[in-house]
């Protein structure tokens, strides 16, 4: 596995004047892999890309690639290439000539650029538009063109720096899947970024989740959505009731006065613990049925589900359900202890 | 729309000043003033074409095409470092280079000819460490740096404002296509730059080919540009119809290299400055 690792990044930490953006970050990233850097905007998850770009130097630290450090190698000489926030595309050329550019300064023959360009054309479904000036390009196609253009100079790793952000919605959603479907088909390591979570989640074999400069978890989608290691990365991945309770014994968590089953151990006896709860992990139960009782404050329907909530002892919960109770209506709450998760208190950098 | 009456006053304005004093030179030079009355004539154009004044005119293209030159040549680099991140003393920079616009242009002239004079301030220092003293002063060459001195701030502000506006993603992404240094300017930085350098070249030639003031104080010669040449028509030989003649011709020529300009920027750039 490790003879597999095309990039690493070994205690790297920045900063700009005295804010820390980077705090010894350690990150190994695989050949093929698709890694998300996911997190709240000034994360550092775009210092961390800026870094491997090689448009931002890290205050200390290494930056290996293929095991060789790169630390002092200028961004031109990199063979990683950039996929834009804003696509920068270089405005006095057209669409040919952006995707051309790299080739051009490797100083390739101009036929076989002809071939390449067009093939690239051709994969981000933009055939016949190389004539074409950028301008006059929609948002959606603008990004093609920005990825095609990275692409073309066949890099070993192509970074992403939310690169759907301007995107609406469908589009966004359809752009996922084909740039999941470009990675596998041609075998590139992508290093994403995004504070989208469910893009994340979408697209990525693993996750790196980081706050304040800090990696809070690493994980697959699967991972960090089930089993987040703290408050921060449950509250961030998906949406999550956080209750503060206390841990009796293994498998045995007390909080809004009651003692719950769960599946935790490990943790010290009668240990202040955060709780955690899926809104879509509580069932709405008749009144008196259930472990909780409570009352319905509000109601939205959100599509698929309605997301209600939940006054219950003080403390107002989110649901969400498929079946929908009646404002001011009394309810009861019921948890499976596998829906419990338990975390050290403080773990949130 | 609504607002048109807005515009009255500077209409007004430009009829008084601009609008009927031009169409006074074009009519002082196609006439002349006999005792008959005034007469439709070609004759003031005809004396242009003496080889005499082809001379002066060439000459005064010349020194502004060099002065421009020198200007680019001086002013690109600094533009760059005043639009960048990294120069942390930019604001005394931008400070120095507009500070000379804040004093008189005459004042700032006569100064370099204390400066050149052959006993003036730098031939005291060059005599006392012992070097030949320099015969600057009523050269070309002395107004020349008294037109780059002049009009580089025209040059740089807004090469600068052009730069300043570029996008820093835009570079870095010819950086992360291979492109070096070099590269990148050539075929990014100074493309999109071109729009500020032909507003540049413009504002510097046109003042540059017109000046009399700076080739009177500095060149010394009566007739050494074009521009002292309309001045004497008008302040010592009392020939309006001539002089007149000679500024239509200068503005047709500032026209006919604008004009050029302009196509060379639309054809480059897709056409965005005027």
């Amino acid at each position: 596995m490790t003879n597999d690792v095309i990039l690493q990044l070994v205690d790297i930490s920045k900063s700009f004047g005295d804010t820390p953006a980077l705090v010894d970050m350690n990150l190994s990233i695989r050949r093929n892999e698709f890694v998300t850097l996911l997190g709240p905007s000034g994360c550092g998850k775009t210092t961390t890309l800026r870094i491997i770009g090689g448009f931002e130097d890290a205050d200390s630290g290494d930056l290996l690639f293929e095991g060789a450090n790169i630390n002092d190698l200028p961004a031109y000489k990199r063979k990683v290439n950039t996929v834009f926030q804003k696509y920068a595309l270089f405005p006095h050329m057209n669409v040919f000539e952006n995707i051309a550019f790299g080739l051009r300064i490797q100083k390739m023959d101009k036929k076989q650029i002809g071939k390449k360009v067009e093939r690239m054309l051709r994969l981000v479904n933009l055939e016949g538009y190389g004539r074409r000036s950028v301008d006059s390009l929609s948002g959606g196609q603008q990004q093609r063109v920005a990825i095609a253009r990275a692409l073309v100079n066949e890099p070993q790793v192509l970074l992403l720096d939310e690169p759907l952000g301007a995107l609406d919605l469908k589009l966004r959603k359809e752009m996922q899947l084909e740039l999941k479907d470009m990675q596998q088909s041609l075998g590139i390591t992508f290093v994403y970024v995004t504070h989208d979570q469910e893009e994340a989640l979408t697209m990525s074999d693993t996750i790196v989740v980081m706050n304040n400069g800090v990696i809070q978890q690493i994980g697959t989608p699967e991972d960090v959505y089930n089993e987040p290691k703290n408050a921060f990365v449950a509250d961030f991945i998906g949406e999550s009731n956080i209750l503060d309770g206390v841990m009796n014994e293994d498998f045995l968590v007390t909080f809004m006065g009651r003692k719950f089953k769960c599946v935790d151990q490990g943790f010290a006896r009668d240990e202040n613990v955060e709780v955690v709860i899926r809104p879509e992990d509580i069932r709405v139960v008749p009144a008196n049925c259930g472990m909780l009782g409570g009352k319905v404050l509000s109601v939205t329907f959100k599509g698929v589900h309605y997301e209600m909530m939940i006054e219950s002892k003080g403390i107002t919960w989110m649901v969400h359900s498929t079946l929908m109770a009646g404002v001011g209506k009394e309810v009861g709450l019921d948890i499976h202890p596998n829906d419990i998760h338990i975390m050290k208190r403080g773990r949130t950098a | 729309m609504k607002q048109r009456w807005m515009a009255y006053p500077y209409i007004v304005w430009m009829i008084l000043f601009i609008v009927v004093p031009l169409a006074l030179v074009v009519f002082y030079s196609v006439t002349v003033q006999s005792g008959a009355g005034i007469r439709f004539t070609m004759e003031n154009f005809r004396r242009c074409l003496d080889p005499i004044y082809i001379k002066v005119l060439i000459r005064s293209v010349v020194l502004a095409l060099i002065s421009t030159g020198v200007c680019l040549l001086l002013g690109y680099p600094v533009a760059w470092i005043l639009s960048g991140k990294e120069y942390s003393k930019k604001k005394i920079l931008y400070l120095l280079i507009v500070l000379p616009m804040w004093m008189n242009f005459l004042l700032r002239t006569y100064s370099w000819m204390t400066l050149l004079e052959r006993n003036g301030v730098i031939n005291f220092l060059l005599t006392r460490l012992h070097l030949p003293p320099l015969h600057i002063l009523y050269t070309d060459g002395a107004v020349v740096l008294g037109m780059v001195y002049n009009f580089l701030p025209f040059m740089i502000l807004p090469i600068y404002s052009v730069l300043s506006k570029l996008d820093g993603s835009m570079i870095e992404a010819a950086q992360d296509l291979g492109g070096d240094a070099f590269t990148v300017f050539r075929r990014i930085i100074l493309p999109l730059s071109l729009p500020g350098v032909v507003s540049g070249i413009t504002m510097v030639f046109m003042p540059a080919v017109t000046t009399f003031v700076i080739s009177r104080l500095l060149g010394g010669g009566q007739f050494m540009l074009i521009g002292n040449l309309i001045e004497q028509q008008f302040l010592s030989s009392g020939d309006w119809g001539f002089g007149s003649a000679l500024s239509v011709i200068m503005m047709l020529l500032i026209l006919l290299s604008m004009g050029i300009m302009q196509r060379h920027e639309q054809e480059s750039e897709g056409g965005v400055l005027w």
